[in-house]
């Protein structure tokens, strides 16, 4: 009963009274009718003849939109049966599951895992694998989380040329009940959240000894930084966060990846010495130039976390100029 | 084969499916969210700590988190013009 | 039929998941559950992948002392591949949602369907 309680709480925070309604269209078609939109349409098309704005205003009419939602709908369906049928009798042909001579368990990995250690001088080789022998690949990724980051800004931006977006927009800002965070939210953010960023930080840090690295630390920076904008108001987090902050930031992670990585192919790449000592492997400072490009990478996907939250809640970011 | 693993898989294809089928976008949301728990243990089963980690914070977290704030934010839309649509009523 | 289907339990799981994101992509109308189909597929790709890395009784690959031997460890390339991809779909869910809720500002609904109508009916006005 308190968990209903709890889950109507917050289905109320999300959607107001009621439960929101899925729109029907394919129903009855009465949604379709509620608009006149077809009879506008073929008014409208009527003035020039041909098969084409005949075949055209039968699809705008209501029976020819029900008929192709029909038709749609039993095609969509026979294509999706058939291309799961055709997935599930590739498995079904495919070698067994976790058998040791898979053709993927080639001379790849077995060099990777064999020589990772004297080459990188990461002790998990997947930190290995991403941020040295395929460091190039982890920086075009890290690109497109900034790419996703500034696309995001710009479509959720607080600006809007046209009447109707400046009507709707500038006023999510002065949202009429500025509801108070909760105070067991508060009270748990305030113990939760300090050890939350330390752990991130952690496992960005510890990313080339054990199980983690930038994303998963980044993302959990992330994630506590959310935490703490909701328990404690996003205010006080954008007295440091502002969008340009974390885009400058974003920009000079990825720049300095860019030159960290750039020197090591100056240098010739392919592990010829680059005056980089790997390190004693299992010390925290080893393993080259893995330990600051997890750092880079943890920013960037940190920031971007962060930013997603920020354009998404209501209000969205301050650009701070 | 292990019963643990089956019976993860299962819950996992049964989420989809609920996710898919629920009426109301938060239920699907926050079975969505499940799912994600269930496949950061489900990585932990295939020896992948690293995946783990990345999924319980964002699959469980940020996407989800992500979710709620887009249907929030459409609700304020909807308040907004309706308020809006009011005030221009009374004005008119 | 081959003969693994049942054997290959994780793959068949990957693709079922697979299919299902897919049939909702394609046949539910409402946008925010196209992402969450668009996210299920995600997944079930990455379950795959990191399937198709896994060999039986071989520990993650963190190298532990002394041991180095390749025959220790499972493959390391599938994690590393859906490390990168798990981190990049949710960049990609973020974007989708956003584009959802400027759609949203515009037309007012979430059904691509009455979408299309409505941005059919302005044309027709304008």
């Amino acid at each position: 009963m308190a968990s209903y309680r709890l889950f109507r709480r917050f289905a109320n925070w999300v959607e107001g009274e009621e439960v929101y309604p899925i729109p029907e269209i394919e129903k009855n078609g009465s949604s379709v009718r509620e608009h006149p939109i077809t009879e506008d349409m073929a008014r409208v098309r009527s003035s020039d003849e041909g098969v084409g704005t005949l075949l055209r205003r039968w699809m705008d009419s209501p029976q020819g939109v029900a008929a192709f939602r029909r038709v749609y709908t039993v095609t969509a369906a026979l294509l999706c049966a058939a291309i799961v049928t055709l997935l599930l009798v590739t498995v079904s042909y495919l070698p067994r599951f976790g058998a040791p001579d898979n053709p993927a368990n080639n001379e790849v990995p077995r060099r990777y895992i064999e020589q990772g250690l004297s080459e990188t001088g990461a002790i998990n080789v997947v930190a290995g694998m991403i941020l040295d022998y395929r460091a190039f690949d982890t920086l075009g990724e890290s690109n497109v989380l900034f790419a996703a980051t500034v696309a995001v800004l710009i479509l959720l931006r607080d600006d809007g040329e046209g009447k109707k977006k400046k009507r709707a927009i500038p006023e999510l800002k002065q949202e009429p009940e500025r509801e108070r965070p909760d105070p067991i939210l508060r009270a748990s953010a305030a113990v939760v959240g300090p050890f939350a960023l330390l752990y991130g930080v952690y496992v960005i840090l510890n990313g080339h000894l054990s199980a983690g690295g930038g994303f998963s630390g980044g993302a959990i920076l992330g994630a506590a930084l959310m935490l703490l904008s909701a328990a404690f108001g996003q205010e006080k987090l954008e007295r440091v966060f502002t969008a340009r902050r974390c885009k400058a930031l974003t920009f000079l992670a990825l720049m300095c990846y860019a030159l960290l990585k750039s020197w090591s192919f100056y240098t010739g790449a392919n592990h010829l010495p680059s005056g980089i000592p790997l390190g004693t492997p299992g010390s925290i400072l080893s393993g080259g130039l893995i330990l600051p490009l997890n750092i880079c990478v943890g920013l960037v996907v940190g920031c971007t976390m962060y930013s997603f939250y920020a354009c998404f809640r209501s209000g969205g970011m301050r650009d701070g100029t | 084969m292990n019963i643990i693993t089956i019976f993860l898989l299962t819950f996992l294809i049964v989420c989809a499916v609920a996710a898919c089928l629920a009426r109301n976008l938060l239920v699907t949301v926050i079975i969505f969210m499940g799912y994600s728990l269930v496949m950061a243990v489900v990585w932990l089963f295939l020896q992948s700590p690293d995946l783990a980690i990345t999924e319980a914070t964002v699959g469980a977290g940020v996407s989800s988190i992500l979710f709620f704030l887009t249907l929030r934010r459409i609700r304020t839309i909807d308040t907004l013009a309706d308020a809006d649509a009011e005030r221009e009523e009374e004005v008119s | 039929m081959g003969p693994n289907l049942l054997a290959n339990y994780y793959e068949t799981a990957a693709m079922l998941i697979f299919g299902i994101g897919f049939t909702a992509l394609f046949l539910s109308r409402n946008m925010i559950k196209k992402v969450i189909g668009f996210n299920l597929m995600d997944t079930g790709m990455f379950l795959f992948l990191a399937a198709k890395g896994y060999v039986e009784g071989r520990s993650a690959p963190i190298l532990t002392d002394g041991v180095r031997s390749a025959t220790a460890y499972i493959n390391p390339v599938p994690a590393g591949l859906v490390l990168t991809g798990i981190v990049v779909s949710v960049s990609v869910t973020a974007f989708l949602l956003a584009l959802t809720v400027r759609l949203y500002l515009k037309y007012r609904t979430l059904n691509l369907d009455e979408m299309l109508q409505r941005s059919r009916r302005n044309e027709a006005e304008s």
